[in-house]
């Protein structure tokens, strides 16, 4: 079983790296990266934050948007680009299973995601310590943090580009869904939550309702998350109250669960996949 | 003993059905062809013996194994129709990934690549190759651990003349050595009677099933005799053989297969008016059809 989910992994970073997957996702995280660490730097001072803090603060945002959009992009054709080939039915009659098949292309394409986002933030690390020299060791712990959990959502949004390569079987319905995902999860829900607490008003709603809503979904939790485990990043964000109101452990418990149910959705919609 | 063996087998889609109530099997070494307009049900019947689809009624076995299970997968190779592989691997990549995935040692790749002749383009990208190519690539995956049955979706379709007598050669070797091969055809011709066994798929039900003279014999299609007549002589040739067409200096009749002697009789009778004659039998295409046709 290891072989052949080794074999799948070994295949499809092959073809990411071919692709430019790679490519395009290390330059796009490096260059967002490096902007905003130096774009950053003008409010350090009179916060008392250190400068990594800071940037971290505005990292976490590049996440929540970025990693997101470039796993969608990078998994989208996982199942419907096999049907498209006509390798489908033949990986299929291979004594290969589908889960087989999607571990190994989730941990190749997670590769990718873990390269772009060490090498996007390790050039924020080093344009903070460059400028501010040791003290920015503070920050550091909070830079691994968003570290691993914009893995944790990398993986998760993979996992459900990948659920929709299978349910939408062509490639290019699946690259539009992917964006429209990509739409609703990341800029739409947020904009829905604050045009119903506007509405609300400091309601049931806003007290009961919404911390979880804002919990259930990854992207958010991935926000909260970070800001909320370091204060110095949740001062530099000035989110800290927003953020600190909501237990630790919820964010990052969501962020889990939902990287196994994504898995699982995945696995479903290529169960009904009929080659 | 059999090594795929097919009973009633029956699939639905919905009120469609597209297999009826077929029966099959394939000896060891034995090769046969599966021939059927688009839509006959030859894929359908081909992805119920790999198991990706499961039957609406009836049974299969692979050497006593359910279709699709662990067993059965590991004894069945596949080339699916129009297969295209990713373009940014190389030959190479492609088959070592196959290899592994039967947990075969890689190193076989480039003597699989050889054997379809594609040595040379081995560490180019499938991108660049011809459709010709990506067959074979499809065909070297498939000889991967001399599978004990072989499913061949329309293997010779891009395949050059020359290909495919290769192709057939390769057929040959792998039935010497016991392998049962099913391959599917939308013409006669192009199965060119290297297979032992054809048979013939019309709307989901099996309407044939033998060799090629067997076919031929059920077909009893006439022959076509064409007489050539000496130049001055056509209207005695004509009024000798009323029931002839006259196209141009020839002249055209059919004869039932029992009736070639009495034909060649009166040929000979008027042999000096005549400068030259052939038998044409009916050619696979037309056998073919008349099958198909004659079940409808």
């Amino acid at each position: 079983m290891l072989l052949r989910i080794v074999s799948t992994f070994h295949i499809e970073f092959a073809i990411a790296l071919r692709n430019r997957w790679l490519s395009i996702a290390v330059v796009m995280m490096v260059l967002f990266s490096l902007v905003l660490s130096i774009a950053g730097s003008a409010p350090t001072g009179p916060l008392g934050v250190d400068r990594l803090s800071v940037t971290v603060a505005s990292l976490t945002s590049l996440s929540v948007y970025l990693v997101p959009l470039m796993a969608l992009v990078i998994s989208f054709d996982a199942i419907a680009g096999e049907i498209e080939r006509g390798t489908l039915p033949l990986y299929l009659a291979y004594p290969v299973s589908r889960g087989e098949m999607l571990v190994g292309k989730l941990a190749a394409q997670l590769v990718l995601i873990i390269i772009a986002v060490c090498l996007g933030y390790g050039a924020a690390a080093l344009v903070a310590f460059w400028f501010s020299g040791p003290v920015a060791m503070d920050g550091l712990p909070a830079l691994l943090r968003l570290v691993w959990t914009s893995v944790l959502l990398g993986a998760v949004f993979l996992s459900l580009g990948q659920m929709i390569s299978g349910l939408s079987r062509r490639p290019s319905a699946a690259a539009g869904l992917a964006i429209g995902l990509w739409l609703v999860a990341v800029v739409l829900y947020d904009l829905g939550l604050l045009a119903a607490i506007v509405a609300d008003d400091g309601g049931v709603f806003t007290t009961r309702v919404f911390p979880w809503l804002l919990v259930a979904n990854p992207a958010d939790a991935l926000r909260i998350y970070n800001l909320a485990a370091s204060d110095a990043v949740g001062a530099a964000s000035g989110l800290a109250g927003a953020a600190q109101s909501i237990a630790l452990w919820k964010p990052l418990a969501s962020l889990l669960i939902w990287v196994v149910l994504a898995a699982g959705l995945a696995r479903l919609a290529f169960g009904t996949v009929k080659p | 003993m059999t090594m795929l063996q097919i009973s009633n087998l029956t699939k639905r889609y919905g009120r469609q059905t597209a297999l009826d109530n077929v029966d099959l099997s394939i000896a060891p070494g034995e090769r046969v062809a599966l021939l059927g307009h688009n839509g006959a049900g030859k894929s359908t019947l081909m992805k119920l013996v790999l198991g990706l689809l499961a039957p609406s009624g009836g049974d299969i076995t692979v050497a006593g194994h359910a279709p699709g299970s662990k067993a059965a997968r590991d004894l069945t190779a596949y080339l699916p129709e129009n297969i295209a592989f990713h373009p940014s691997l190389t030959g190479r990549e492609q088959i070592r990934h196959f290899l592994r995935l039967r947990g075969r040692p890689a190193s076989q790749a480039d003597a699989l690549l050889a054997k379809v002749g594609l040595a040379d383009a081995a560490r180019r990208r499938i991108g660049t190759y011809s459709k010709g190519m990506r067959q074979r690539v499809g065909l070297a995956q498939a000889l991967i651990g001399n599978p004990a049955l072989m499913v061949l979706d329309e293997p010779t379709s891009g395949l050059d003349p020359v290909s495919r007598r290769e192709f057939y050669a390769l057929l040959d070797e792998l039935a010497v050595r016991g392998t049962a091969i099913l391959m599917s055809s939308h013409a006669l011709s192009e199965v060119e009677a290297r297979t032992d066994r054809i048979a013939i798929l019309s709307k989901g039900r099996k309407v044939a099933d033998g060799s090629l003279n067997v076919l031929r014999t059920d077909a009893a299609l006439p022959l076509t005799v064409q007489l050539r007549p000496q130049p001055g002589y056509t209207s005695q040739v004509a009024a000798a053989f009323p029931e002839a067409k006259q196209a141009g200096d020839v002249l055209t009749l059919t004869c039932a297969q029992t009736d070639k002697l009495n034909v060649l009789t009166r040929i000979t009778a008027v042999r000096d008016t005549i400068q030259d004659f052939d038998f044409l039998p009916p050619s696979l295409d037309d056998i073919y059809v008349q099958i198909s046709r004659s079940a409808a």
